[in-house]
């Protein structure tokens, strides 16, 4: 079986390779990319089994836009939104309500702070593992 | 154009007429005022219709007279005043007498129109009292607002400070696990990168704390005369270190000394703040220049560099809270995007004015004045 590819969108150069050593380590195949623009040039020539995008990069709702835009493309493909400003502010991103989910295609929210055997299952959920 | 719904609750007929067609075509307008208003006029018979007519749709400005058929006008305020009604009241009576006057506007009566009018009384009252509608309706959107602004400037400040939190929690649970086996120089970058995220997140928090100061007013000022060469040539000493890794070179240039009363720290923090980015963001061999003069009761600073530059539509932003370029020259460089924020309040504080020019690739030139004030 071929290993699946997931794409990581992050603006934090750290934080960036610290999910690309997490995910490796469940055994994927990873490709990054480092702002909305790049992720959306990747996209013109690699399809990913699933992505995980960072909420604000070169905007505050990059992720937002980036998950619109995969989804046109690529409607099966999973998309995750990992934001780092859910729980201490209130500001709720949920994809629940169903005025947001006309125009928010993510499957999935996360908190970056999120553990890693839950981001494990999480993933392994979408993609039907 | 706004308009503002008048409800007139009156029994007699004529009253009610007369106030719609003295109305009709009348406006308010005021310098300060974006806008003109005008006005909608609702009639009511008696205090149970407008009641009825209320509970519908809340009018601005409630007409009143007191002395109606059923209820009366002033137990009609009471129910307003009791149930919290935004809207404005005023008395219309030809029975004013002084107790009636005294409740009615313990109960929030806002003015007395007595009766009969004339078209212009009637008129330059409602002149008066949509001026002070509209300011306070300003006044309520004006703090909303401000709530708002400060509900977004906590939630980018949460995002700022835990990003370079978790980014260091996670270099140090892959070095405790020892992710990536046991050499110790495996994991050198990792924690060369915590500690410029430590780096980082001292300097957000040094950019706070001035704007914290800046913006509540507080914290000891002192004003004496300060000299802007002395502080200039100061910031440039200390940062002369990173220009050396840098190969850059910076110069001042000032042929007089150029002096101002002002609280010497916060010059410091703006001509500081100046200097670093022209350092933080150069090219490597390139220069940084600081001129400070004086002219015709104007003292000017000037920081040019020769650096990376900021594309014209970021001119606006740059100045903003936590903003900062995003770009492949810029990912390495740290800051915590309040700097330029801090220095145009600063800036403002002493009437002066910052201003941008910028080239991508060739540089950017900052330059702010100041009102001489001595």
């Amino acid at each position: 079986m071929t290993k699946k590819t997931i794409l990581i969108v992050d603006d934090d150069p750290d934080y960036l390779f610290q999910l690309k050593l997490k995910v490796q380590q469940f055994g994927f195949e990873v490709i990054t990319a480092d702002s909305q623009q790049e992720a959306e040039r990747m996209l013109d020539f690699v399809k990913p089994d699933l992505a995980i995008l960072d909420l604000m990069m070169e905007t505050e709702d990059s992720g937002f836009i980036l998950s619109f835009k995969i989804k046109r493309k690529y409607p099966d493909l999973p998309v995750i939104i990992a934001t780092g400003v859910t729980a201490e502010t209130g500001i709720n991103f949920s994809s629940n309500s169903e005025g947001d989910k006309n125009w928010i295609k993510a499957d999935l929210f996360l908190d970056k702070g999120i553990r890693t055997d839950q981001l494990h299952k999480e993933i392994n959920k979408l993609l039907k593992i | 154009m706004s308009t503002f719904n008048i409800l007139v609750v009156d029994d007699e007929p004529g009253i009610r007429s007369g106030t719609k067609r003295i109305l009709q075509n009348f406006k308010v307008d005021y310098p300060f005022m974006d806008e003109q208003i005008d006005f909608e006029v609702d009639e009511a018979e008696s205090a149970e219709a407008a009641l009825e007519m209320i509970n519908h749709k809340v009018p601005d400005i409630i007409l009143l007279d007191n002395k109606l058929p059923g209820m009366q006008g002033v137990e009609l305020l009471e129910i307003i005043r009791k149930n919290n009604i935004d809207t404005l009241v005023v008395m219309i009576t030809s029975y004013a007498s002084l107790e009636l006057a005294v409740k009615a506007t313990r109960d929030g009566a806002f003015d007395f129109i007595p009766k009969p009018f004339t078209p212009q009384e009637l008129r330059s009252s409602l002149e008066n009292i949509t001026k002070q509608l509209f300011l306070k309706r300003m006044t309520q959107k004006l703090n909303t607002e401000g709530k708002q602004i400060r509900f977004q400037f906590l939630s980018v400040l949460s995002h700022e400070l835990k990003a370079p939190l978790n980014a260091i929690e996670g270099y140090i649970r892959i070095i405790r696990d020892k992710q990536l086996g046991d050499k110790v120089e495996t994991y050198q970058d990792m924690l060369d990168r915590s500690l410029e995220r430590i780096k980082g997140m001292r300097t957000l928090i040094m950019d706070l704390l001035d704007l914290t100061r800046i913006e509540s007013g507080k914290g000891v000022k002192e004003y004496k005369k300060v000299c802007l060469n002395e502080i200039a040539q100061t910031a440039i000493d200390t940062m002369r270190p990173y220009a050396i890794q840098k190969d850059l070179n910076l110069y001042l240039n000032s042929s007089e000394k150029c002096c101002l009363q002002a609280d010497l720290n916060e010059m410091q923090i703006i001509i500081n703040n100046l200097i670093s980015n022209a350092v933080k963001y150069n090219k490597e061999g390139g220069r940084v220049d600081c001129t400070i003069k004086s002219d015709k009761g104007i003292i000017t600073i000037i920081v040019a560099d020769t650096g990376i530059g900021i594309p014209a539509e970021d001119h606006e932003i740059i100045f903003q809270d936590f903003v900062r370029v995003k770009s492949p020259e810029t990912r390495n460089i740290s800051g915590s995007g309040l700097g330029l924020s801090i220095v145009r309040q600063l800036v403002g504080l002493y009437h002066g004015t910052i201003d941008l020019k910028s080239t991508p690739g060739e540089g950017s030139i900052f330059t702010v004045t100041f009102p001489k004030n001595l």
